[in-house]
């Protein structure tokens, strides 16, 4: 069992990609742990403590290593294991690629995704991502706000919300060719949620251009709100009068709702959700409302029964 | 040789090695840094997942017996059912570990009394893991005499509620797709129809046959060959 010193990383830089390899060998010993804890052994304190993963200036929170965040993924277009994504997401075809925006706007548009890097230089955010099944990464996105691109296809007076739609081609998406969802993916924001300047649409993470496995080309990222808020791969965005369908709230309303705010205090049915395992971690730590963007996004709510619209 | 000692010396050890495989392969795998960024959840979904299959293979061991008239293999259904005993004890270990020693909260046995109760999908799952446990504890022959063969007979037909609580646990946690937990709840269906379907016939009869017979009848952990 190899341990990595902690002084071996560099912890102001992105990880490396030879880091990436180093951790391995943490998290063996961390499995091994699990195994050993699952056996009655007694598990060492310090090993607990995790390898660094880097660290941006000014960031309280660790990055989730790049290889985390590319092989634990939920996109049931590609399969609904975490690793299935990550092997089927090569089927997918980002170029060409066009992002059509219509619906209650003044000039339609449809962007080419060459358009979307030249005309929305993107800038690294790095963001919390609260999963719903109650696990969570640090993601720096490379994205732009989503308000940018709604200011120029100039919304109407009619315009309350926002759909985000997802690719639809089971060729591509092998997942697509299973009815475990009504394809394709659809999402939702309120109009004022997807103006706000937190949400953005991202074109890559780690510097470079999306991988498949997290939603390429172009996908929405809204950090206050779980994961599966966030469509990827999107062709449509369609600024509606009333409130989009969107997929899980069909599937199981009672499960998940329309807003779907990160909120530690309303669980799923079925699982607590005031806790998660950031990954890369062992121990779990508390969830933050709104995910740790409350101070931001709160006055979005204000006045609302959180427990009634989750 | 006989099919009795084809059983004994060939599919009994074939057994009792690929039994231990997917333990192995969780440790060799735990060594190599392979279980992925959610470990404990690896570890959690593996356990369940060979404790669940295992169960399955223990209930198939009967109605395989009567349909190929080979009676030794018997002797194999309580090896395989203490095996899915084992893995259930490591799933439900590592499920303690996490909501103790993991959960951020520190150790309460409260915490773990209360995500029990309020769960519907782990109350069932806890349910099927504590009525192996009497099961594995009486697998013996002595617990055989002990009990009589009848009651430990009665006893040991707790298996049938313990398997389908472990599917209804795997039907109950997943999100949306139920492809797997069905095929678990297909297989569970065909196994206790089985036994339902030889019953019928000879049911009554059956039952005033001398005791000798009935310790190779009862499913699940029994000792007898």
């Amino acid at each position: 069992m190899l341990i990595r010193r902690p002084d071996d990383i560099p912890s102001s830089e992105i990880t490396r990609e030879a880091d990436y390899w180093n951790r391995r060998k943490f998290m063996g010993a961390a499995g091994s742990l699990a195994v050993g804890a699952a056996l009655g052994l007694t598990v060492p304190g310090r090993l607990l403590a995790r390898a660094p993963a880097g660290r941006r200036p000014g960031q309280e929170d660790e990055l989730t290593p790049l290889e985390d965040v590319i092989t634990y993924n939920n996109f049931y277009e590609f399969g609904t294991g975490k690793d299935d994504p990550a092997e089927h997401a090569h089927l997918l075809r980002t170029r060409p690629w066009t992002l059509e925006v219509d619906g209650e706007v003044h000039a339609p548009q449809t962007f080419g995704i060459e358009d979307l890097w030249q005309r929305f230089p993107p800038e690294e955010r790095v963001y919390r991502l609260r999963c719903v099944e109650a696990w969570s990464m640090v993601i720096p996105w490379l994205g732009f706000p989503l308000a940018d691109l709604l200011d120029i296809v100039e919304p109407t007076s009619h315009a309350r919300f926002v759909e985000f739609t997802t690719l639809l081609d089971p060729e591509q998406m092998p997942g697509q060719q299973r009815d475990i969802l009504p394809w394709p993916y659809v999402e939702g924001l309120r109009l004022d949620e997807a103006r706000h300047p937190l949400t953005i649409l991202a074109l890559g993470l780690y510097g470079k251009a999306l991988p498949g496995q997290n939603g390429a080309p172009v996908r929405l990222v809204v950090p206050w709100k779980y994961g599966f808020k966030s469509g990827k791969s999107l062709v449509r965005i369609r600024v509606t009068r009333d409130q989009p369908r969107t997929t899980w709230n069909v599937v199981a309303p009672r499960e998940y709702g329309f807003f779907a705010n990160v909120n530690p205090e309303v669980d799923h049915p079925r699982w607590s959700q005031a806790r998660e395992r950031r990954i890369g971690e062992l121990r779990r730590r508390p969830t933050l409302m709104f995910n740790g963007y409350a101070d931001q996004v709160a006055s979005l709510y204000a006045g609302m029964d959180l427990r009634r619209y989750y | 040789m006989t099919q009795g000692q084809v059983v004994r010396r060939l599919v009994k050890p074939a057994v009792f090695v690929g039994a231990f495989v997917p333990l192995a392969l969780l440790l060799l795998d735990a060594a190599a840094g392979d279980l992925g960024a959610n470990p404990v959840e690896t570890v959690t979904h593996r356990t369940g997942f060979t404790a669940l299959t295992l169960l399955m293979i223990t209930l198939a061991v009967t109605p395989l017996r009567r349909m190929s008239g080979i009676g030794a293999l018997a002797t194999l259904r309580r090896p395989i059912g203490l095996f899915a005993f084992f893995y259930a004890t490591l799933h439900f270990l590592t499920y303690a570990v996490d909501q103790t020693y993991l959960s951020g909260l520190g150790v309460s046995p409260a915490a773990i009394v209360e995500d029990v109760v309020e769960r519907p999908y782990i109350t069932v799952g806890v349910t099927a893991f504590v009525l192996l446990i009497p099961l594995a504890v009486t697998s013996t022959k002595r617990w055989i005499k002990r009990l009589g063969a009848k009651r430990w007979q009665r006893l040991h037909r707790l298996v049938y509620v313990a398997a389908i609580a472990a599917v209804l646990h795997f039907l109950w946690l997943v999100k949306a797709d139920l492809f797997q937990p069905l095929v678990f709840a297909v297989v569970l269906a065909v196994l206790l129809g089985a036994r339902v379907v030889s019953r019928r016939p000879d049911g009554p009869r059956r039952r005033r046959e001398p005791p000798r017979a009935l310790p190779t009848e009862p499913t699940g952990l029994s000792s007898r060959s």
